[in-house]
This record gives C-alpha cells, sequence and structure tokens, in this order.
C-alpha cells in the first residue's frame, strides 16, 4: 500500500513540476523572432529568442571559433556586439581585457539572444566553412603524438594560411564539443589537412582522434587564427616549439620555403627527453637543400643511462639566448606550453623582436 | 516539537552553526565562486534567497502531503525535486520581468540547483522539528550564513594573489585551511547561543 502511495505521490509532484515549469516556459521564455545583423548587413537573419549567439551564429554557417563548446571556459568565441546584447556576465569578465570590455567585446556562448542584435566579426570568421573529411593514414610519430591525414571530402578544397587551426567535432556523451588542432600541412596542399594530436590521458578529443583508422569520417570547421607570415624576404623567421607544438610550426616552414626558397628561418624545438623527438630527418633534408635553414632541438630533462644524445640540452628558451644574435629583423611564432611561451617571449624580446612580431599559440 | 525562538534560530544559523563552517556543506560553490568578491556577493544573494523559499516550500510539502500520509522517507528525493524545479522557475521569472537583477543574481541560479547546503537546510528543518515560522528564519540564517562565509573567503582571496604561498598548499590545499581556520575563529560565537 505505502509503495504504491509513494509512487503516486512521487509521479504527482514531479508531473506537477514538470507542467509547472512547462507552462512558466510557455509564458516567460518567449522572445519571438530577433534580428540579427552581422558586420553591417553583411550577413543578416532572424533567429527565434532564448538561444545565445555562439548557437544562433553556428545555425547560420559562422562558424566562430570556440574550444570548449560553449560553456565559458576557453574565452576564443569572442564577438564585438555593437548593440542589443545585454551587460557583460561575471562568467565573461575573466576572459576579457578592460579595453575590450570598452570595445564591446562578448563571448558569443554567454550571449543570449533576445533582442535585435547588431555585432562585428573578423572578416576571416566568414569564410570559415564545415568540413567533412576521411582519414587517409594515422601514423605514430612518438609514444603519445600521432600525425593523423585528413582527406578533404566536402567541400573538396580549402584556403589556409600556415599557423591557423581547425576545431575538430568530437562526439562526447554531452553531445558534440569542438577542439582546436594546427594544420601541420603546408598551405599549398589545399585538399589535405594533417594534424599532430597527443595523447592526454581522460582526453575527449585526444582519445577519439587517436582511436581513429583509416576510412573513417571526420568533421571540422575552420580555418581560424589570424597569424600572417611577413611577405618581406628580409624578415627571419623564428620558430619556437615545445612538446607537441610542431604542427603550425611545420606547416608555416613547408609553406615559406615553397614560396621563398632563399628565406632565412631558425626553427628551435624543446623536448623532454629522446623519447619525445621526432621529425629530425625532415629536418636534417631541409637543411640540404635550403641553405638559410638552420634548427636546433634540445632535451630539458637530464640524460638517462640509455640515450644518446649529441645535441642541445636545457630549456628552449636557454638555447635561444645562447644561439640568436640580437638586431635582425624578425618575425617569431611560438607553440607550446604556457610558461615555454612565457620564458621565450621576454628572450626574444631581449634580443630586439618587437612584441607585435611574436605570435603564439600556447595549448 | 522545537522551541527555541526563531529569531535565535536566526541568528545562531548565521553564527554558531554556520551551515558552511560549522556543518561544511555547500563546499564546492564556495570554493569555486570565491575568487572574486563580486561574484561571492552574487551567490551569497541568490542562495539566500532560494535557501529561505526551498526550506519554506519544503516545509509544506513535508508536513501537509508526507506526514499525514506517512510516506516521509521521501522526503529526500522530492526535497530535490522542489529545489531543482523552484530554481529553474525563479530563473525564468527573474530573466523575463528583471533583466538587472537576472544579470546580477541569474547566472548563479544554476549552480544553486545543486548546490547541498541547500538540500541541508531543508533536511535540518525535518530532523530539528521546525515549524513553519521557525523553518524560514533558519532558511533564512543559513542563506546569510553561506553569504557571511564565501564573502569572507573571497576577500582573502583577493588579498591572497598578493601573498606567496608554498607549492605544495597552492590551489585547493590553502583554500581548505583557510576555511578551517575562519570556522575556527566562528567556535569563538559557540558560548554566545546555542541551537538544537
Amino acid at each position: 500500500m505505502t509503495v504504491f502511495l509513494a509512487i503516486g505521490v512521487t509521479t504527482g509532484l514531479f508531473l506537477l513540476l514538470a507542467a509547472v515549469l512547462l507552462l512558466a516556459e510557455r509564458r516567460l521564455v518567449n522572445y519571438g523572432n530577433c534580428p540579427v545583423s552581422v558586420n553591417d548587413g553583411d550577413v543578416a537573419f532572424d533567429q527565434p529568442g532564448g538561444t545565445t549567439l555562439l548557437v544562433a551564429l553556428h545555425d547560420h554557417k559562422i562558424f566562430i571559433p570556440s574550444a570548449c563548446g560553449g560553456k565559458g571556459t576557453c574565452g576564443y568565441c569572442k564577438v564585438t556586439v555593437l548593440s542589443g546584447g545585454g551587460p557583460v556576465l561575471p562568467t565573461e569578465t575573466p576572459y576579457l581585457s578592460r579595453g575590450e570590455i570598452r570595445a564591446g567585446v562578448r563571448l558569443a556562448c554567454q550571449v543570449k539572444v533576445k533582442e535585435a542584435i547588431s555585432l562585428t566579426i573578423p572578416e576571416a570568421l566568414l569564410n570559415a566553412r564545415e568540413y567533412r573529411a576521411r582519414v587517409r593514414s594515422v601514423r605514430s610519430l612518438t609514444h603519445d603524438i600521432k600525425e593523423i591525414n585528413l582527406d578533404l571530402i566536402e567541400p573538396t578544397d580549402f584556403v589556409q594560411h600556415p599557423g591557423q587551426y581547425v576545431q575538430i567535432l568530437v562526439p562526447s556523451p554531452e553531445g558534440p564539443v569542438f577542439r582546436a588542432y594546427s594544420i601541420s600541412s603546408p598551405a599549398h596542399e589545399t585538399n589535405v589537412a594533417q594534424l599532430h594530436v597527443r595523447l592526454v590521458p581522460g582526453g575527449i578529443a585526444s582519445t577519439y582522434l587517436h582511436a581513429l583508422s583509416e576510412g573513417e569520417h571526420v568533421h571540422f570547421t575552420g580555418p581560424f587564427g589570424d597569424f600572417r607570415l611577413s611577405e618581406d624576404p628580409e624578415t627571419e623567421i623564428i620558430c619556437v616549439g615545445g612538446g607537441c607544438g610542431m604542427a603550425p610550426i611545420a606547416n608555416i616552414i613547408a609553406s615559406l620555403y615553397t614560396r621563398w626558397p632563399e628565406r632565412s628561418c631558425y626553427l628551435f624545438f624543446g623536448c623532454r627527453t629522446t623519447r619525445d623527438v621526432f621529425y629530425l630527418d625532415r629536418w636534417q633534408a631541409y637543411t640540404k637543400r635550403y641553405p638559410n635553414f638552420k634548427f636546433v632541438y634540445a632535451l630539458s630533462d637530464p640524460l638517462q643511462t640509455d640515450e644518446t644524445w649529441d645535441g642541445e640540452t636545457g630549456f628552449i628558451h636557454q638555447v635561444i639566448e645562447k644561439r640568436l644574435k640580437p638586431g635582425v629583423a624578425r618575425q617569431a611564432f611560438l607553440c607550446g606550453p604556457p610558461p615555454m611561451i612565457e620564458a621565450v617571449t621576454e628572450v626574444l624580446t631581449g634580443k630586439g623582436v618587437p612584441p607585435g612580431s611574436i605570435f603564439h599559440d600556447a595549448f | 516539537m522545537n522551541t527555541t525562538p526563531a529569531l535565535v534560530i536566526l541568528i545562531a544559523s548565521i553564527l554558531t552553526n554556520n551551515i558552511l563552517l560549522a556543518s561544511f556543506l555547500g563546499m564546492c560553490s564556495f570554493l569555486a565562486c570565491s575568487t572574486k568578491l563580486e561574484t561571492a556577493f552574487g551567490l551569497g544573494v541568490a542562495v539566500t534567497f532560494v535557501m529561505v523559499c526551498t526550506t519554506t516550500l519544503n516545509y509544506l510539502l513535508y508536513q501537509y502531503v508526507l506526514v499525514p500520509l506517512g510516506i516521509e522517507f521521501l522526503a529526500f528525493i522530492l526535497f530535490i525535486a522542489v529545489i531543482a524545479a523552484f530554481v529553474q522557475f525563479v530563473e525564468m521569472f527573474v530573466e523575463r520581468y528583471s533583466p538587472k537583477l537576472y544579470y546580477a543574481l541569474g547566472i548563479f541560479l544554476p549552480l544553486i540547483t545543486v548546490n547541498c547546503a541547500i538540500l541541508g537546510a531543508s533536511l535540518f528543518m525535518v530532523i530539528r522539528q521546525y515549524n513553519l515560522i521557525q523553518s524560514a528564519a533558519f532558511g533564512l540564517g543559513g542563506g546569510i550564513g553561506f553569504w557571511v562565509a564565501i564573502m569572507l573567503m573571497a576577500g582573502l582571496r583577493e588579498k591572497m594573489g598578493y601573498s606567496n604561498v608554498p607549492v605544495p598548499l597552492r590551489g585547493t590545499a590553502i583554500l581548505m585551511l583557510i576555511t578551517g581556520v575562519i570556522a575556527m575563529t566562528f567556535m569563538g560565537f559557540a558560548g554566545m547561543i546555542s541551537m538544537q
């Protein structure tokens, strides 16, 4: 008897609460259609109110980068809202500088569409598209990094600039999420995208990507990122990478020498142990073919007894400090863990590289 | 029946029986949302509001539905459902009618659904056999107690940005130590008022 009573009361109460909520939703959360205007009316559409700006833009094929999938934890989905976004929320302030707040920069994933909204986004983002690709091959570079080669199917080719990244759609139990990966294939190979993926224990995206096998399909959006190679042939390009930060650098160097075989370029790459070293043979071949290309790898951990290494040791910023002569016009691209980026930026600034010429991808 | 006056319950649940510092409930949002005073303030207001309302609602549910039918054992699950639904409702209501208030506290509301201090207050109310007035006072006091504690923590954390915390203690470890110290200072109030 009590059992039935308990079931009855529980069901009754749940139904009552659900009904109240449904009714409230119907009555309260109804904003009608809200006009959204992007870049002074370049793109304009009506969006049923109540969704976030990120979702609204995504529904209309405008792909704003977002690594966290709209949870407000990555700070990538910045757009400039000119009118109609409401005040800046406490969930956004950690990702915005004072200047950005004054300029109206917001996180698209936190802004809800409730009224007419007018916003601007960088022109390049309008070029980002959604792609479907097939895995052509997967190769292990080190014990935890894989090189994944994708053939584009739909659309069949894309325009990318060295240093840019794509956002891979990763299925997960809580719905699809996006994770950013740099493109490591050179820009002139327009129908392939190559990624380097380090396996992060427990990581949703890296686990998914490491489990991919030939022939499987992958979806991604992109390309994103605003790094531009200097067109001035006299400017030396400095690339500094650490860990699995080789991907954008491989792209930059390959693209650079396809276009300017005489350009001078210096690659610094930091690893922990000999287990993490890869692409050594590729860069050796480059030095033979391109006289102005130089590279150096450095190991930061002390050598084990069974390891042999004839290159540099120590942290990569110490090697740069030692090797680089000051006073040359340079553009630098750094990709690695934040402490490395910080240390290297300091060294490069000391060598006379203006901060505006130092680009970085921290992860 | 519990005969403690409502005013005593109110003050006691702020100082001597602080839900966070004496019962250590609601630690998750306490640690996560205490980085800035402003955020802590918003969360404190939201918790106080929700706690007063849900203890009252749950009191009515318990006394007028569960007790007469003899199914008090359902209290746990039904309290949670009421809290979740109430929070959802308030969020929608506030968003619609007071955008300003929504931006001040609306975004903290979903966090509160899963705050165990809220459920804890409802369960204490049952265990301690409060009447309606006492329950409301307890909810109010519990909320203010949480508010006070999280504001104290946020103030300290803002200052702590300048201090050199020993490496092994950085992050949650130092926060737990600080919480313990604040809890001990609150024990100084113990002689003032006692509450069952």
